[in-house]
C-alpha cells in the first residue's frame, strides 16, 4: 500500500509519503530506493543520496532482523514515513516488533545481539553519522520507532538558469 | 565472470552492485563453503561493481576475517570507491583488512 499525500504551503511540510511494507529482507532495497526517489526533486549530491540510502537501509534491516526477529512473515509490517520540510528530509521507520530493552546499549558502535549472524553492530552508528539527527524510541514488546533528519542540497545547484 | 573464484589459495569474491542484509546472507554462506573446503587461505573482496553498501558488508568481511585469520589467512579489499572506503574506515576495518589502492587490479594482490 502506497499513499502519497502532497500538501503545498500547509505549515512547513512541502511533501509527505507514507509506505507500509512486509518485514522481509527483499524490501530493504525497496525502502532505500523509495526514499532516494522522494528526495530527487531537492537535487541531492551523490554523497547525500548515498548517506540517506545507507541510513534507511540500516533502520529497515534492524526492523526486519531485530524487531521482527527475521521471521519473514508477511503480516509483520514496517511503516515508513518521509516528510519534507523545505530542504529538510525527515524519515521515520517504525515496527511493532519486540522492541529494544536498552536503547543506549543498542546504539553503542559494535554492539550487537546477533554476532553469529555476521551483524557488525554498526547500524545505529551509521545512521547517526550519515544523518544530521537521530532519535530512537522503543518499548519492549511494543516496537521501535527511529526518526532521522537530514538537510538536503547543502551545495547550491550551479546548473539552474531560472 | 564467476562471482567466486579460487586462484592459488586466494578466494576472490566479486561483490554485487548493492550489498545489504538481503544479499549478505547468500554471499557469506557461499564464501564459507569455499573456506571450509580447505582450499582457501586468504579472501579478496572485489568492490569494482559495487555502488551501495551498508553495515551488512562490514559484517560479511568481519565474519570471513574471523574464519581465515585463525589459520593465518589475510583479507583484502580491492576496487573500493570513496563511499565504500568511508564505510570500511568508519568501522575500523583497516586494522584487519588490507584495503588496496583503487588503481591496483585484483590480480596484483596475488603477486
Amino acid at each position: 500500500m502506497i499513499e502519497i499525500v502532497e500538501k503545498k504551503e500547509i505549515g512547513a511540510v512541502t511533501n509527505e509519503v507514507r509506505v507500509e511494507f512486509a518485514a522481509v529482507s527483499d524490501n530493504e532495497s525497496f525502502a532505500r530506493m523509495a526514499v532516494a526517489a522522494f528526495i530527487t526533486p531537492l537535487n541531492p549530491t551523490l554523497e547525500e543520496l548515498s548517506d540517506v540510502k545507507t541510513a534507511v537501509s540500516e533502520a529497515v534491516t534492524n526492523a526486519v532482523i531485530h524487531g521482527y526477529e527475521n521471521r519473514g512473515e508477511r503480516n509483520d509490517k514496517v511503516f515508513m514515513t518521509c516528510v519534507l520540510r523545505g530542504d529538510v528530509l525527515e524519515v521515520e521507520i517504525a515496527d511493532q516488533g519486540v522492541g529494544i530493552e536498552d536503547v543506549d546499549a543498542a546504539m553503542t558502535p559494535l554492539y550487537t545481539t546477533k554476532p553469529d549472524m555476521d551483524r557488525s553492530g554498526m547500524g545505529f552508528a551509521f545512521m547517526e553519522a550519515f544523518m544530521d539527527d537521530l532519535e530512537v524510541r522503543s518499548e519492549p514488546g511494543r516496537g521501535t520507532n527511529v526518526r532521522m533528519c537530514k538537510k538536503i542540497g547543502t551545495h547550491p545547484w550551479v546548473g539552474s538558469e531560472d | 565472470m564467476e562471482d567466486f573464484k579460487v586462484i592459488n589459495n586466494y578466494l576472490m569474491i566479486r561483490m554485487p552492485e548493492e550489498i545489504d542484509h538481503h544479499e549478505s546472507v547468500d554471499i557469506s554462506s557461499k564464501a564459507d563453503r569455499y573456506i571450509m573446503s580447505g582450499r582457501v587461505e586468504n579472501v579478496v573482496f572485489d568492490f569494482e561493481r559495487t555502488t551501495f553498501m551498508d553495515s551488512s558488508g562490514v559484517g560479511i568481511i568481519l565474519g570471513r576475517y574471523k574464519k581465515v585469520s585463525c589459520f593465518g589467512g589475510k583479507v583484502y579489499a580491492v576496487n573500493a570507491d570513496s563511499r565504500i572506503r568511508r564505510i570500511l574506515l568508519m568501522s575500523g576495518l583497516q586494522n584487519i583488512v588490507e584495503i588496496m589502492d583503487p588503481k591496483k587490479k585484483c590480480g596484483e594482490v596475488l603477486q
